[in-house]
């Protein structure tokens, strides 16, 4: 059983469904049939359609196209469809989700997987950045205080200095006594 | 009243007005300073706004009745948080010293105070970075198309997706189990993923390049990270104000229910909400408004600070609630477009007999003339106000409704990068605040050697608590990020942040502050300060403390585990603690906050003893002692 959901697909660009579209379907169906089933020539007359609804739904039935009575295998038209389902999809202009077909779920594609997680590489870079920036910073900082050492030695022996004269202060709650 | 407790030798402790003029002149230089206010006001700020404002403000706002939450949220701001914040303020900026220092000058038994903020400030420094860990994982996940939480992975044999993601949905999945891999129990351990420990190791290093110098390194990188939240939420408002749906979510957020007022939780979570988002208590604003000259205006900043703090929360609320309003819209819709499909495959009808608007009527039309197959085909009932009202606060509403409302949007790379940044700022600019807070104590508690530079103690710091949030890398990392979040970050902070008022108000003095106020910004503070310091906000804490306690202790404690065993997965399952957790919970909680009468206790000790040695030693300080110190000085 075929679904059809033209108008959530398409919108304002939704083509009306008539006599000729199913044409097309069977004609579509027939293409799938031949490519992908015994090879045999597969014709429109072949796909039987029957209980069409305005919901646009239907069944159809496949005959062989050497005894007309005959009823191919449900198993090798669903194979078919499905080998063939993009191409009946885009004779459509619809998708595996607006055209649905029960009893065959589309086969899944696989999500891309790159070879390098994309979030390694983001990684990378920041830890590249930061890296570089504790390393300039460390080596500023040494290369400040190297600076400061060689420069300031004078004032800090003055500093020294009156730290030592501090402590003369320390004598005044002795001599208080 | 004025109760004031004896401290002696006050003012031995502490600059005088002199010293402060002279070192002000001179500019003492071994203490760092801002190179402009603005960068001293966007640290401030950055430390205040954070990831709270974004996550747990909308929430609770929502959640206790809209609109009618400004009553208490700002009643409280104004009586608890601005009060507060220009006390930490005034004291730092007067005494001019690092957390622990400020406290021992005060009184040398009060160094407790500074030693438990000092461990809350570590405690919470460790979990909220394993958080900005996270979020760095998303954002480096959000340079790709599509995101990879929009789709579900296949299983093995290519059929269908994954069951747990089937059953939950994929940002959920996402989260859960490929950025998490959680287990179903905090006991059930698992090990390390690598994953998380790389992007724990890239937030601490991010983090130790910001504050490798203290506020000289800091005080750049706040331009960027105080600044782009505003300018992200920004545009997240104008996109979200174009989706369909914004309106309905800022309509749910500020709907006022003026019931809720009477409901005491709500103004307890205001007075909570208030008292975390100001990160009080934890050292950091008093150090930083240390490095301040001495005549600025604390008042003023903590007036405009608190000011800015409030207006964000609103603001950042507004954003969110947007975007989830969209969200629901969109899966309101999706839900409701699912019902539809299901009926006109059913009953065949043609497409567009059924739309939005005329749902209802033909459903239940249907359901008079065919019940038994309307029952059959199980039609989930479609509530906007459910959809609203989903998993929004904490890393629920980042991780997975977030992430969701961004896939729906056209161009998610673009959105999930910029929301992700903007989280990752807000964080970062917390965290500078709580290393500030680790850091600087435990340089004045010398813990290593003073000719050690500042960048090798914060090293140090960074490495030891990356060692320790080596526990959150677990699989059953998130369980212990939730305990450490429910206990550290709780009840210490509101024992400290009581202490220091009282310590200031009663031990300090409250005379001698309010002359120091004088002294620095030139006017005495008026009634509404010395009301709310003395009364009004140490009262609100203990009100908030006894709360606090009580609530936890009557229940028992639980957490939420996602369990695909459970009943109710997708839902999280709330399960009790086991009990060794308990100890855990006491070392969270107890140690920090025991530590202000511990240590009391053991000065008062120290003190003690030593007095009688002092004693003596100072008998021995007869003229032969002086002489031979003299004689090596001028030898």
């Amino acid at each position: 059983k075929y679904l059809f959901s033209i108008n959530s697909a398409l919108g304002d660009q939704a083509y009306v469904w008539n006599e000729n579209e199913m044409f097309l379907f069977r004609a579509t169906l027939a293409f799938a049939m031949r490519t992908y089933s015994d090879g045999q020539e597969y014709d429109v007359a072949n796909v039987v359609v029957c209980d069409e609804t305005p919901r646009v739904s239907f069944w159809f039935v496949v005959t062989s196209p050497l005894d007309a009575s005959l009823l191919v295998d449900k198993r090798r038209v669903e194979e078919a469809v499905r080998k063939s389902r993009s191409r009946i999809n885009s004779a459509f202009l619809l998708t595996d989700d607006t055209l649905e077909f029960i009893g065959i779920p589309p086969t899944l594609e696989a999500p891309v997987a790159p070879d390098t997680p994309p979030w390694l590489i983001a990684f990378g870079v920041v830890m590249g950045g930061v890296g570089a920036g504790i390393v300039v910073l460390l080596v500023s900082s040494v290369k400040r205080d190297g600076e400061e050492e060689t420069g300031g030695k004078t004032e800090n022996e003055a500093a020294s200095d009156a730290i030592y004269n501090m402590s003369f202060s320390d004598d005044e709650p002795v001599t208080q006594m | 009243m004025k109760l004031k407790l004896p401290n002696p030798e006050l003012d031995d402790r502490i600059p005088s007005y002199r010293d402060l003029e002279r070192m002000e002149k001179e500019e003492a230089g071994d203490r760092p300073k801002w190179d402009n206010k603005a960068q001293y006001l966007l640290t401030c700020v950055g430390f205040c706004v954070g990831l709270g404002n974004v996550w747990r403000f909308p929430y609770l706002c929502q959640s206790h009745g809209g609109g009618a939450f400004m009553i208490p949220f700002l009643t409280l701001l104004v009586l608890e948080g601005i009060p507060l914040v220009h006390l930490e303020f005034a004291i730092g900026q007067r005494l001019r010293k690092g957390n622990v220092a400020v406290w021992s000058s005060i009184h040398p038994y009060l160094t407790g105070v500074g030693i438990a903020s000092l461990l809350v400030s570590f405690l919470v420094g460790m979990y909220y970075n394993t958080i900005m860990a996270w979020i760095m994982w998303y954002l480096f996940n959000s340079f790709q198309s599509p995101l990879p939480w929009s789709q579900c992975p296949l299983n093995a044999n290519r059929t269908g997706v994954v069951e747990e993601c089937a059953r939950s949905s994929t940002t959920d999945y996402f989260w859960y189990r490929e950025t998490l891999n959680t287990s179903a129990a905090i006991d059930e351990f698992g090990g390390p993923q690598w994953w998380i420990v790389l992007t724990l190791l890239a937030a601490w290093t991010v983090l130790y390049v910001c504050c490798i110098r203290g506020i000289e390194t800091t005080g750049k990188a706040v331009y960027v990270t105080s600044t782009l939240p505003y300018v992200v939420l920004t545009i997240f408002l104008i996109r979200g104000l174009t989706l369909k749906g914004s309106i309905e979510g800022i309509k749910f957020l500020f709907t006022p229910d003026i019931n809720e007022l009477m409901n005491p939780t709500a103004w307890l979570d205001a007075g909570a909400q208030v008292f975390y988002s100001f990160s009080l208590a934890f050292g950091g604003l008093v150090s930083f408004s240390s490095y301040n000259s001495i005549h600025n205006n604390c008042e003023q900043d903590a007036v405009l600070i608190s000011i800015i703090n409030g207006c964000t929360s609103v603001y950042s609320a507004t954003v969110i609630y947007s975007i989830i309003g969209f969200r629901a819209t969109q899966n309101f819709d999706d839900c409701t477009a699912d019902n539809i499909l299901k009926l006109m495959n059913t009953f065949n009808y043609p497409e567009n007999m059924i739309t939005e608007n005329n749902y209802n009527e033909v459903l239940s039309n249907l359901n008079q003339t065919n019940p038994d197959i309307i029952q059959g085909l199980q039609l989930q009932t479609c509530d906007i106000q459910v959809f609203l009202s989903q998993g929004v606060e904490g890393t629920g509403l980042a991780f997975i409704v977030f992430t969701e409302a961004i896939i729906k949007m056209p161009i998610s790379p673009l959105w999930a990068i910029l929301f992700f940044a903007m989280l990752f700022c807000l964080g970062l600019s917390t965290m500078f605040g709580n290393i500030e807070g680790v850091v600087v104590p435990l340089q004045d508690l010398n813990v290593l050697p003073r000719t050690w530079p500042k960048e090798v103690l914060c090293a140090l710091t960074c490495l030891i608590s990356l060692a320790f949030g080596l526990i959150f890398s677990l699989s059953s990392g998130s369980y212990w990020l939730a305990l450490f979040d429910n206990f550290a970050g709780s009840i210490p902070l509101l024992v400290i942040g009581f202490c220091e008022m009282f310590a200031v108000m009663y031990i300090y003095g409250v005379d001698r502050f309010n002359k120091d106020i004088e002294f620095m910004i030139g006017h005495k503070p008026n009634m509404f300060w010395q009301v709310t310091w003395r009364f009004v906000s140490p009262l609100i804490m203990v009100v908030i403390l006894v709360f606090y306690f009580i609530t936890q202790i009557s229940k028992n404690p639980t957490y939420l585990v996602w369990d695909q065993e459970a009943e109710s997965f997708p839902t999280l399952t709330r399960r009790p603690y086991p009990s060794w957790v308990y100890i855990i919970i006491f070392i969270l909680a107890g140690i920090p906050s025991l530590a202000v009468p511990v240590v009391a206790l053991y000065k008062f000790n120290q003190r003690k003893c030593c007095k009688q040695k002092d004693y003596s030693d100072s008998t021995l300080d007869t003229i032969s002692a002086k002489i031979q110190r003299s004689d090596e000085i001028k030898f």
